[in-house]
């Protein structure tokens, strides 16, 4: 069974927990600079949202890497790079409509979010449960759960 | 590791920025943040130099932890000689300025001079540059970090800076970073502005290593699960600071109208309940809580003020979301001024944190201001027109903005309350230590409390000592004395870490201690990390020593000292500083007069 990160932005508190966790897993260093998931704040802070790659399932950035450095892990179905190969010509960068794929200077590689494969350790660590590592078939659960409740007409007893 | 072993010197009337290797000698005594910037600072300057002179030296630090997984490790201070006090001050923030400056390579930046025209320091990694401030000189801190970020068109930039009230010397201004953190107290922004200095950006990309990583993030599983279970740590996260508002109206230690009373009748007005609380309206003023860098509490309150009411309602923009109250806010805008309206309490912290000023010591001297227009020491003529009465809500917010812009009666506001009172011949109404306003904890309540205002070393502070469970149980000054030095010692070792004393809900010395071993070279043992922060306290009361003051500042206002309470717990009470000052300097190994002696410096490596 593949897993997807499920993230509920109300629940973040802009900690930062994720983006070090994840600059650790990837590089052995605490560096929010190598972080492959970002938290964004808005007004002030009044809205904190985490955001890193969703894993298309029509990934557009496998699709125009011309060396085939991207590749799908069929276990977790994350879009993994692989360094040995990649060239770092930045059209991947280019083709992901949402930025998650980014540049990294000090390698000349590129990087992404690959689900740590399968032990996310931004969702291990996140105090809040703002990110977590759900069924992938499955994100919206959590949510019907949610609207299930409320359309229960039912008198209470 | 858990150091960057390298410190970034800047000199602003020569105008150059260098690296330097740290003195690792002095970080393995004195850790980071609070006590090895207490340890540059003493060497760098004269204790006796003007504070708001170039020879004053301003030092932003990071402790070891700052930028790591452990919980909370955000937090970075400023050192500097105080201009609210005339002694060292110490001025901890969270934000994410401080991680950004460490992740920039950087234990330090210590600066030095004072720039010929206004300038900022721009800072990325090992790129270094000291640039016109131009037209921001005069800007508010909330219009420089959007202008930073957008004329280096860098959003990962953070920063930290002053408004008009830095730059033109209140007495109690601060430096802000994020927006609506805050190195708060003792004038620390008034330093900055001396310096012709608006604001530090920084974006850094060079991470933090720590010594041991898998012994670290085995302890960081553990210590981030202590803090998950505790209940402590659940009612900061829940109701914020604030919480301390509704304990200290019950027991009696909330400061009323310039300390004549401990407790106050409008509290269910501003407490959490009261943030939480939807008006017929329809009005909620807080929306949702906030973490610091690092942090798995997040304390912080993000709030907004109701678009109809009197301070925003010709004024669009401020319907934003902002920084909300903490219980020193409401404190300060609260019960101390006799205020109960929650919407301009909420207005009164947005002014201070745009313009830059620390409300502790801004509610502190208006509660006194209040008390001398009552008095009709001084009248309208003298306040710019302005009722200045208890209870109104209104002059609250008119003097934080024109303190905040030095304008009319905010010039005299911006001296702080000693040199106020004592410019209108009533020094007696000053309510505070050394200089600096008190924070909301009445000490004939709380007893070592009261010893720990007298003796804190940047002036009266409630985060210098910890003996809040002692003081709860035992309402007589008996056997304070040790409780609150070992404290004293105690938070000198967490504030020189990089993690925030919060976390003490949850923590005790020995989680600190095996985040520290974990993360730092050599063999740090909780001995050797009360040793160090004994250490910390005799440097900065050495470098108080020098720079003039004595033993006759280890005191309290005689209102705390003559004048019973009036009602609550410690009815009746006063506090009894008199018994407890003497066994506290023994305790220390000090004289009589309150010097370290020989033996006692010795000891410590001094």
């Amino acid at each position: 069974m593949q897993k997807s990160l499920l993230i509920t932005a109300d629940l973040c508190t802009s900690c930062m927990q994720c983006e070090m966790a994840c600059s650790f897993e990837h590089e052995g260093v605490f560096n929010p600079a190598k972080s492959r998931i970002k938290v964004f704040e808005f007004e002030h802070g009044k809205r904190a949202i985490p955001y890193t790659c969703t894993q298309c399932a029509e990934a557009w950035c496998l699709h125009a890497c011309p060396v085939e450095a991207l590749s799908r892990n069929p276990q977790t179905g994350a879009v993994e790079v692989d360094d040995d190969v990649c060239v770092g010509c930045k059209v991947c960068t280019i083709a992901c409509p949402f930025g998650t794929v980014n540049y990294n200077q000090d390698t000349g590689k590129v990087i992404k979010c690959d689900l740590c494969g399968g032990d996310p350790q931004c969702a291990a660590v996140c105090p809040t449960d703002a990110i977590v590592y759900v069924d992938a078939n499955w994100t919206g659960y959590e949510r019907m759960k949610q609207w299930a409740v409320k359309s229960d007409a039912r008198p209470s007893a | 590791m858990g150091w960057q072993r390298k410190i970034l010197r800047v000199n602003l009337s020569e105008g150059t920025a260098e690296s330097e290797p740290l003195n690792m000698d002095w970080a393995f005594q004195y850790l980071g943040e609070r006590g090895l910037a207490t340890k540059y600072l003493w060497e760098n300057m004269d204790p006796k130099a003007d504070p708001v002179g170039p020879d004053n030296v301003l030092i932003f630090a990071t402790g070891p932890l700052t930028g790591t997984m452990a919980s909370t490790g955000g937090r970075y201070v400023v050192v500097t000689k105080g201009p609210l006090t005339g002694a060292i001050a110490c001025s901890n923030s969270g934000g994410k300025f401080g991680a950004e400056l460490k992740f920039a390579g950087y234990d330090l930046l210590v600066i030095h001079g004072r720039a010929p025209e206004p300038v900022y320091l721009h800072i990325v990694d090992d790129e270094v540059e000291i640039l016109p401030a131009g037209e921001l000189w005069g800007a508010t801190v909330w219009h420089t970090e959007e202008a930073l970020k957008a004329r280096h068109q860098n959003p990962l930039l953070k920063v930290a800076s002053i408004g008009v009230a830095g730059e033109r010397g209140v007495r109690f201004a601060c430096i802000i970073n994020d927006l609506h953190r805050a190195a708060g107290r003792s004038g620390v922004g008034a330093v900055m502005g001396s310096k012709n200095l608006k604001a530090v950006a920084v974006h850094g990309t060079v991470g933090v290593r720590v010594d041991d990583p898998g012994r670290f993030m085995e302890v960081v599983r553990e210590t981030h699960k202590l803090l998950a279970e505790s209940d402590g740590r659940k009612e900061l996260t829940e109701l914020g600071t604030n919480a301390m508002i509704d304990m200290m109206q019950e027991f009696g230690g909330l400061p009323t109208r310039n300390f004549h009373e401990v407790q106050f009748d409008g509290v269910d007005k501003i407490n959490p309940t009261a943030m939480a609380a939807t008006t017929p309206s329809g009005h909620r003023n807080l929306i949702t809580n906030k973490a610091c860098f690092g942090c798995t509490i997040a304390c912080g309150r993000i709030a907004h003020i109701d678009a109809n009411h009197f301070t925003i309602v010709n004024r669009p923009e401020y319907r934003h979301a902002s920084g909300g109250l903490e219980y020193e806010t409401a404190y300060a805008f609260g019960p101390v001024v006799g205020i109960d309206d929650i919407d301009a309490l909420t207005f009164a912290s947005y002014l201070m944190n745009e313009h830059g000023m620390d409300p502790i010591s801004f509610g502190g001297t208006l509660a006194a201001a209040m008390e001398l227009y009552e008095m009709g020491v001084i009248t309208a003529d003298d306040t710019d027109g302005v009722a200045l009465e208890f209870g109104n809500a209104e002059a609250l917010t008119i003097m934080a903005e024109k303190t905040g812009k030095y304008e009319g009666f905010g010039q005299v506001l911006g001296l702080g309350s000693k040199r106020m009172c004592e410019k209108y011949g009533h020094p007696e109404l000053f309510m505070g230590v050394k200089g600096q306003e008190f924070a909301g904890y009445d000490s004939r309540a709380l007893q070592g409390m009261g010893l720990g205002y007298a003796t804190s070393n940047r002036g009266a502070c409630h985060l210098k000592h910890d003996a809040f469970a002692v003081d709860m149980e035992d309402q007589t000054g008996n056997g304070k004395a040790r409780p609150v030095k070992r404290s004293q010692d105690k938070v000198a070792i967490i504030d020189s870490t990089g993690l925030c004393l919060f976390t003490t809900s949850a923590w005790g010395i020995k989680d600190f201690q095996k985040q520290i071993d974990a993360a730092c070279e050599g063999d740090w043992t909780v001995e050797r990390l009360f040793e160090t922060g004994e250490r910390i306290w005799n440097l900065e009361r050495q470098f108080n020593l020098a720079a003039g003051l004595t033993a006759a500042d280890d005191t309290l206002p005689k209102r705390l000292l003559e004048v019973p309470a009036p009602s609550g717990t410690a009815k009746g009470k006063v506090n009894e500083l008199d018994k407890m000052l003497p066994e506290y300097y023994a305790e220390r190994g000090w004289t009589t007069d309150g010097v370290p002696t020989q033996e006692t410096l010795e000891r410590l490596g001094l």
